[in-house]
């Protein structure tokens, strides 16, 4: 019986390990950063307009419905499932909020929140569809898409629009209220302290765990970029109203996802799924529940998102949430990094995702160049996303057969 | 010697194809009982039934003598039966902390706890004696025989009472071959009861203490490892020969 001898492993070992954990998430994320600079900088050029406070604020505003939108979508995709019906889910949860508002007398609360739970219904539909009965989801979705625009129609009555009152609070949430300049720049301080203390905490517990760890140099990286990052935003965006509200509630979304995505049992079970489905299931990874939660998520997102855009709007008609916005928001996902054939990506693709998508449809209308091109430009950008996406994984499956 | 699972006339058949026909089978604790037979011969879909995969058409799982149903391999798992599948079951897009873990993270609150998960990697690795350049890589970088590891590391996790290893050192090297035999070795000193799926001949000789030979589903008869020859196991194996002494022909 020999006794189990120590692995070999080299510090450089361990600290390419520590390298690679500490740079990974954000690794994915550069390449969409870099287009997006880019993008910027070629808008600014052709129009200088695209650079103002003001253009640039409205860009965020317009970014948060798909974006939310975008961000349940990245959530089924990491699942590796797919969700067709977003955009006629949040064009039901906006008719809801506003027939309810002004047929109905609710307040507006009252009819977000039916908004949201008739999404999460209907989320739990499918998911209870594609996992118990093992229905496939792109279909069971497609058919939903077909449903849920009809009951849309439906809520909305004979005249297929109604209008919410421009003193709303939900209006108002989305068009008119920003966050004080002080709030702000506190607000972003927090912000930055805190990563930074969950940073250096983080690297003492694994010091004293004697596993790798970066330098506390190294840790202070990310909070400095942010810091700049945030900064920036702040500093320019304050020159026009500021940051908005519903942006705020964005970006926070996206935050809190990704926290659970990456920190929580629920989000590695919803990478495992998404990776390999028969696998997850033989290492004991409640299935069901986890496709369930994904579903229920995306659509009450949808319906948030539809809210949102009833709100930035201040109406509901039947066009909300029509027409290829269901692709717009899944293609925002996949030009943010989020992999169509699961298990890969992060919250954070919703964001820059639906920036790029935005800072294009934006760009090219300053431009005064039409639809047509918009779709034709943002076509393309997704091809190349998507060739990305896949010379990726054939990547990684090569490396996989490599025995 | 007490028996920890015991299979009582189990059947089970995928539509007209019938993979294990009455079989009667018992598991002891501080044992290895290694099963063989030809491809097809039902080795696997046998691992299946222990391990909660598939769920016996005919006959009894039994755990300590109590009639147990397991529906899913997480049931399993909270027997005390853990199980290295021949096709791994390894989440490629996963890194290997995230894999050993798999389905029974460690948690403070809500949240993972990666540093203490990414110590007992380390830990059990170094038990293994295992070769991984970094435990923070997704599997699919890995090499054939340390995904194998990886697997192997993650049964034992959790300290199951009885380990179920189907061909576990298929596609492995000589050094990492005679690894996991010696820790099937070390596993049976400490009170497990392993199940040892293999094609090799000579690995099964090497370290099992009772053979059980499969054919087409039936259970063909089982053998003491001390006393039994090649030929009489490869006998029955292919059907050539009918057993003969040292042997319990059913
Ligand atoms: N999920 C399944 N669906 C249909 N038939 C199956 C399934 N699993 C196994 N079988 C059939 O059951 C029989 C036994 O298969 P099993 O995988 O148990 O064989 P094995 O002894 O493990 O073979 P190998 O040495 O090739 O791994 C085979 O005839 C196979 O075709
Ligand atoms: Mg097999």
């Amino acid at each position: 019986m020999t006794t189990a001898r120590t692995a070999p492993r080299t510090d450089g070992g361990r600290i390419s390990s520590a390298w690679q954990t500490w740079t990974d998430g954000d690794h994915r994320l550069a390449p969409i950063a870099g287009a997006l600079v880019v993008i910027w900088v070629a808008f600014g050029i052709a129009n200088p307009t695209f650079w103002t406070p003001e253009n640039l604020v409205n860009l965020s505003l317009q970014s948060v419905s798909t974006g939310v939108i975008a961000l349940g979508i990245v959530i089924v995709l990491l699942a590796g499932q797919i969700d067709l019906s977003v955009g006629s889910v949040s064009g039901l949860a906006a008719a809801i909020v506003a027939v309810g508002a002004v047929a109905g007398d609710w307040p507006v609360a009252l009819g977000v929140v039916v908004a949201l739970v008739a999404g999460a219904l209907i989320g739990l539909l499918y998911g209870v569809l594609v996992a118990r009965f093992g229905l496939p989801g792109f279909v069971i979705t497609l058919a939903g898409l077909l449903v849920v625009a009809g009951v849309q129609w439906r809520v909305l009555g004979a005249d297929g629009s109604v209008n919410l009152p421009f003193d709303s609070w939900l209006v108002k949430f989305n068009q008119a209220w920003f966050v004080p300049d002080g709030v702000a720049w506190v607000g972003a301080a927090v912000v930055v302290a805190g990563v930074a203390t969950i940073g250096i905490v983080e690297r003492r517990r694994r010091v004293l765990a004697e596993l790798p760890a970066p330098t506390v140099l190294g840790v202070l990286i990310r909070p400095a970029v942010l810091a700049v990052l945030l900064a920036v935003v702040v500093g320019y965006l304050g020159q026009a109203r500021g940051i908005g509200y519903s942006v705020v509630l964005f970006v926070v979304l996206v935050a809190v996802t990704d926290v659970l995505l990456r920190r929580t049992r629920w989000g590695r079970h919803v990478r495992a799924v998404g990776g390999d489905h028969r696998a997850s299931l033989l290492a004991g990874v409640p299935v069901r529940r986890t496709l369930v939660s994904a579903f229920v998520a995306c659509s009450t997102l949808a319906a948030l998102g539809g809210v949102l855009a009833a709100g930035r709007l201040a109406a509901a008609n039947q066009g909300t949430g029509g027409g290829g916005l269901f692709l717009t928001a899944i293609a925002a996902a996949v030009i943010g990094g989020t992999s169509l054939f699961g298990g890969r990506g992060s919250a954070w693709s919703a964001l820059l995702g639906v920036l790029v998508i935005q800072s294009i449809a934006n760009g090219l209308t300053l431009l005064d160049l039409d639809a047509a091109t918009r779709n034709i430009v943002t076509g393309l950008v997704l091809a190349f996303a998507v060739s990305i996406d896949t010379l990726l994984r054939q990547r990684q499956q090569r490396s996989v057969t490599r025995v | 010697m007490t028996a920890a699972i015991t299979l009582a006339g189990v059947s089970k058949s995928f539509g007209a194809a019938q993979a294990l026909v009455d079989v009667d089978l018992e598991v002891n604790t501080h044992e290895v009982l290694a099963v063989v037979g030809d491809n097809g011969a039902g080795k696997s879909t046998l691992a299946g039934l222990l391990s909660g995969v598939h769920t016996p058409d005919r006959g009894q799982v039994r755990i300590d003598g109590e009639p147990v149903h397991l529906t899913s391999p997480a049931a399993a798992r909270r027997e005390g039966i853990a199980a290295v599948f021949q096709e791994l079951a390894l989440c490629d897009n996963l890194d290997v902390v995230e894999n050993l873990f798999l389905g029974h993270e460690a948690a403070a609150g809500i949240f993972l706890d990666e540093v203490s998960m990414e110590r007992q990697a380390w830990e059990l690795l170094d038990q293994l004696a295992a070769r991984v350049p970094s435990v923070r890589v997704p599997v699919a970088a890995l090499s054939g025989g340390q995904r194998r590891t990886i697997a192997i590391a993650r049964a034992l996790l959790g300290d199951p009472r009885v380990i179920v290893l189907d061909e576990p050192t298929t596609a492995l090297g000589i050094r990492q071959t005679a690894q996991v035999l010696t820790l099937v070795e070390r596993l049976r000193e400490r009170g497990h009861a392993v199940v040892l799926i293999s094609h090799s001949i000579t690995d099964v000789q090497a370290v099992a203490d009772r053979i059980a030979v499969l054919r087409l589903g039936h259970l063909i008869g089982e053998f003491d490892a001390e006393t039994t020859t090649t030929e009489d196991l490869l006998g029955a194996i292919t059907g050539a020969v009918a057993p003969r002494a040292g042997g319990r022909a059913s």
